[in-house]
């Protein structure tokens, strides 16, 4: 049952996007060295989402550990979503982000797995986390 | 502590399945996606058979995207585990929309090296002597989904009597058909309620057109993908699609946000609608008027539609007078072979109604022969 792998090009990046057509946004640790109080971030964006964030489909930012404000908590997907919609979303926010969550139809994987098994919004992020966003709401 | 598969409860579990709840690991989640669109294959049949016959050509709607990225990938593994005996191909549409169509286009070039089947590539250009961004020229940018939508289905109609098929696969998942079961009850539209849910359709003059990812979620497909690192194409087309259509999109990923099932479920409510006698008597008058020639001009069939499409652009009407011949026109009947076979010899007595369209057979057949 292992045949099929070995007819795909390691290459791809099953997301929706070809690296020709998407170079990589510099990484943050490109433009300065992450701070103790930071989390490095992984972010990929699949399913056409990419156009949104500055048409490139992956980014590294570095994110506060801990929320700004009175009522700090340690940075989850929640702060996360709030982060990106007020940094990193280049156009029509809608298309990303509802209420203060994803909008419905953008599958989240945390490190690979689907965040619906890591406590969504709640889960709390760690040093080097890889998040992908997937939207499903267009193309066939 | 890590999540463990409820399958084989011992690798990490990375999914979540939708319709199930069920929690399993990558390698049972393809096991568990493969076997159920098996399922669908097997037993899918109006009467409960397999849809495939051996030895049947079969081809695979491929658009680049991801629903026709994965059904080329997975049928192509499952013809093989189980001897189908299928002699696959990939047959593509080139609407002519630059930049938008030339990407997937390539797209699907790297899936035929990569799955080692044949691919047809036919042209709006090369069947009716229109590409849609002259279209789109022409009647502006609003509505020309429509073109796009009566065109394409004949087209893979056409290419695929070119290429001698028997049968069209096409990349539809269970939210394409539910939302296509919405559209239909918001349209009005209840007669196309049970075809639209059926895995196989065919009728006298069309091509077998089946859905082998009826059961299968857009989000399995999309996980599928990833997971496989499979090489698909996705970007919004250039050209605004049908906001009706648009909206109940979009409620229906707020339904299954809620309540995943709701997928299932509307689709099971299409299935089990059934007309009463005197809705079926009146929807089998609209057919007889429909292929009544003295009414074709009143209620064209599809292929009508089409050619009445394409003389509004060869005649340069102005953009209101091909709006309202769309808006007539609607969208082409599920299933319906909308324009002669490929290898069928023309009928000129048909009269001008089909000039546009007959004149791009000619084309077409001088061409390809
Ligand atoms: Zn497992
Ligand atoms: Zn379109």
């Amino acid at each position: 049952m292992a045949q099929p792998e070995t007819l795909v090009p390691a290459s791809t990046s099953g997301l929706g996007y070809t690296s020709g057509s998407a170079p990589a946004a510099s990484p943050a640790s490109a433009v300065r060295t992450r701070t103790a109080d930071e989390l490095e971030i992984r972010l990929e964006f699949g399913g056409g989402l990419h156009l949104i964030f500055s048409q490139q489909p992956k980014h590294t930012i570095f994110l506060p550990r801990t929320t700004p404000g009175a009522d700090a908590r340690p940075a989850d997907i929640r702060y996360l979503i709030a982060y990106m919609k007020d940094n990193l979303v280049s156009e029509r926010e809608d298309m990303f982000v509802d209420g203060e969550g994803v909008r419905p139809g953008i599958l989240v994987l945390i490190n690979d797995a689907d965040w619906e098994l890591e406590g969504e919004l709640d889960y709390v992020l760690q040093d080097r986390d890889e998040i992908v966003f997937i939207s499903t709401l267009h193309g066939g | 502590m890590p999540t463990l598969c409820s399958i084989c409860t011992t690798a990490r579990a990375l999914v979540k399945r939708p319709k199930t709840g069920q929690q399993v690991c990558k390698q049972c989640f393809f096991d568990v996606f493969e076997e159920e669109v098996h399922i669908t294959i097997t037993q899918g049949a109006q009467g409960g058979g397999s849809i495939f016959e051996r030895g049947e050509k079969v081809a695979i709607g491929a658009s680049g995207g991801k629903d026709s990225t994965v059904l080329a990938h997975v049928l192509t593994v499952l013809n093989r585990r189980y001897d189908y005996g299928l002699d696959l191909y990939l047959l593509s549409i080139d609407e002519g929309i630059k930049g938008y169509r030339d990407d997937s286009l390539e797209t699907v070039k790297q899936n035929q090296a990569e799955y080692g089947l044949p691919l047809k590539i036919l042209s709006y250009d090369e069947l009716y002597g229109w590409t849609m961004d002259k279209v789109v020229d022409q009647v502006g940018k609003r509505n020309n989904c429509t073109f796009c939508g009566v065109f394409r289905r004949q087209a893979l109609d056409r290419g695929a009597a070119g290429l001698g098929v028997d049968h069209i696969v096409t990349g539809h998942n269970a939210d394409d058909i539910a939302e296509t079961v919405l559209m239909n009850i918001l349209r009005g539209d209840v007669a196309r309620l049970q075809r639209c849910t059926a895995v196989t359709t065919q009728s006298e003059d069309t091509i077998k057109r089946s859905k082998p990812f009826k059961y299968a979620y857009e989000k399995e497909i999309v996980m599928y993908a990833y997971f496989k690192k499979l090489t698909y194409f996705s970007t919004e087309c250039i050209y605004s699609p049908e906001a009706y259509r648009g909206y109940a999109r979009v409620f229906l990923k707020d339904l299954e946000a809620v309540r995943p099932s709701a997928i299932v479920d509307i689709i099971r409510s299409g299935e089990s609608f059934v007309l009463d006698q005197a809705t079926q008597r009146s929807m089998k008058a609209m057919r007889r008027f429909r292929t009544s020639p003295a009414r074709a001009n009143l209620q064209k069939p599809a292929s009508a539609k089409a050619c009445a499409l394409l003389q509004g652009l060869e005649s340069g009407l102005d953009r209101a007078a091909v709006r309202t011949t769309q808006m007539a026109g609607g969208e082409a009947p599920e299933g319906q072979r909308s324009i002669p076979m490929f290898e069928r010899k023309l009928r000129v007595a048909d009269g001008n109604a089909t000039e546009g369209i007959e004149r791009a057979v000619q084309r077409v057949e001088i061409k390809t022969e």
